[in-house]
């Protein structure tokens, strides 16, 4: 029972992280209709640009912030410089211009940082834990629930919030109200770079920091993505718990460690065959 | 009597496709103008083309002093231009009440705001009963409802309606007419009235312009053009 109750918490701690990135990945797919491959590789930069600052000699809630805010803006910055000079490009120019962007990434950051793996420090204390979490579990648990909890509060309260949800479905009609679309568009694209940012400097203490750290990371965060509905925000965020637990008991009792990254995928395409709009997802009905 | 927006040898062309050449139009400040014309005779492409939405404008456009001609959209609609465009763009997946505040989006003084969703229910009843629901759920009509009074909290000083009546039952319309000449009387809100049911336009509006395969054929008082033999036959059907 203490096994199978570990199993569960830690799968939803990392559902966390998998709801983060599929929140990141739905954000811009509402306002775009692309997914970002490159979302996982802008979370591990960010992360590697949080550990750099640490071992300069900062203190980690300072090189966290720093981490983010520069998430915040390569994102926007990457909406700025490439995609949106895409924006009338046919779907498959915009899917090698996201692949690219993964590659380019990458590759710098194995320039930059080297490919080899390092440790990665948790900011929570060791206190924390018990028999069932670590004490970087439940911290990385309350820490991506707080922020989706902002992000949601965010886009249902604020008239910023609004203006983006609006321009996100109707951009023509939001720039008639006098919606400046392109300008939320930006900052759409630097909150995903925050919510990805958090979401990998998270994740590092687990899975290690490496250039390909996000991989199989951003893998289940599609999953949770398709399998809450990709375009329902908080049914994606929910997909990640659920696909966190999945994720965990499965590895545990049914497939084993080697096999687990296989899941997400059969999550994938048995969510695609038997209800692509996702569990949560609504199929937008309209009146005319 | 001053125009509030002015036309001058406006042409517009989607692409490669001239849509208007050399269209002449004044909309006068208080007052409600149509614009009649067929269908395809470029009389949606005129409101984009003083929005600059979607197509290549030449020629001038001044509002209230202001040759807006090659601004963004969002900078002529701050300027008080509020477009009920063909199709009503309405925020389907948001609340009705959220579609009101997208389009109170540009204000800052959130008491006025308030009042102003209270005015314009008082417009539309139906909204309010209606606020808390999809607004994707609607009918038509008061899809259209929706749209009027979303454009109404821009506080405009111009409204530019592209057929409000477009696929609507009769009964709808006339109520929706009913309460555009209201708000125009009550607001002094300007108006610059696309339809193609020229008989309903031609009784709201005071002036009235006819645009034939993108270009202004004739204009004059709304009276003065119910009169005439040609448009009688041609778009009054009498």
């Amino acid at each position: 029972m203490v096994a199978f109750l570990h199993q569960l918490l830690s799968g939803l701690a990392n559902g966390g992280i998998y709801a983060s990135v599929a929140l990141a990945l739905v954000m811009i797919f509402q306002s775009t209709h692309h997914i970002n491959f490159a979302q996982g590789e802008q979370g591990m930069f960010s992360a590697y640009v949080a550990l750099t600052l640490i071992q300069a000699g900062l203190p980690y809630w300072a090189a966290f912030l720093a981490a983010v805010a520069f998430g915040f803006l390569s994102g926007a910055a990457i909406e700025r410089l490439v995609i949106r000079r895409f924006a009338h490009a046919p779907v498959l120019t915009v899917v090698v211009v996201f692949l690219g962007l993964l590659f380019i990434i990458n590759s710098l950051a194995g320039w930059l940082f080297t490919y080899n793996v390092q440790a990665f420090p948790s900011p929570f204390p060791p206190g924390l834990g018990n028999r069932y979490l670590s004490s970087h579990e439940i911290g990385m648990m309350a820490l991506t629930l707080a922020m989706l909890g902002l992000i949601y509060g965010f886009f249902r309260f604020t008239s910023v919030g609004l203006a983006m949800r609006a321009a996100a479905q109707n951009p023509e009609s939001s720039r008639l109200a006098g919606i400046r679309v392109n300008r939320l568009l930006t900052l759409g694209w630097g909150l995903a770079g925050v919510v990805g940012a958090v979401a990998a400097i998270m994740a590092a203490p687990i899975v290690y920091i490496e250039p390909n750290m996000m991989s199989g990371i951003l893998l289940y965060g599609f999953a949770a993505a398709l399998l809450g509905g990709i375009a329902n925000p908080w049914g994606a965020a929910a997909g990640g718990f659920i696909v966190g637990v999945v994720e965990n008991l499965a590895g545990a009792y049914v497939v084993g460690t080697e096999l687990k990254l296989s899941v997400a995928l059969v999550i994938i395409i048995v969510v695609l065959i038997l209800r692509p709009a996702g569990l949560f997802g609504r199929a937008v009905t309209s009146r005319v | 009597m001053t125009a509030l927006l002015e036309l001058r040898d406006v042409g517009a062309r989607y692409g490669a496709v001239d849509v208007l050449h050399g269209v002449d139009l004044d909309v006068v400040a208080g007052g409600v103008t149509a614009l009649l014309g067929a269908n395809g005779a470029g009389k949606t492409t005129l409101l984009r083309a003083v929005c600059n939405m979607r197509v290549r404008g030449s020629g001038s456009i001044v509002f209230d002093g202001q040759h807006v001609g090659k601004w963004p959209t969002e900078d002529i609609v701050r300027l008080g231009i509020a477009h009920v465009p063909d199709g009503r763009g309405t925020f389907v997946q948001l609340t009705v009440a959220e579609n009101l505040a997208v389009g109170a989006h540009t204000r800052r003084d959130k008491a006025g705001v308030a009042r102003d969703v209270e005015r314009v229910y008082g417009y539309f009843p139906r909204l309010k009963e209606r606020a808390g629901q999809q607004a994707g759920t609607l009918s038509g009509g008061e899809q259209q409802m929706l749209a009027i009074a979303r454009a109404l909290m821009l506080k405009p000083r111009l409204l530019l309606l592209d057929e409000p009546s477009f696929g609507l039952a009769p009964v709808v319309v006339r109520e929706i007419f009913r309460i555009l000449s209201r708000i125009n009387r009550d607001e002094g809100v300007s108006i610059l009235l696309v339809e193609q049911n020229a008989n309903l336009a031609l009784d709201v509006a005071d002036h009235a312009y006819l645009l034939e395969t993108g270009r202004m054929v004739m204009n004059g008082p709304a009276a003065t053009l119910r009169a005439d033999e040609s448009i009688r036959r041609s778009y009054l059907g009498y």
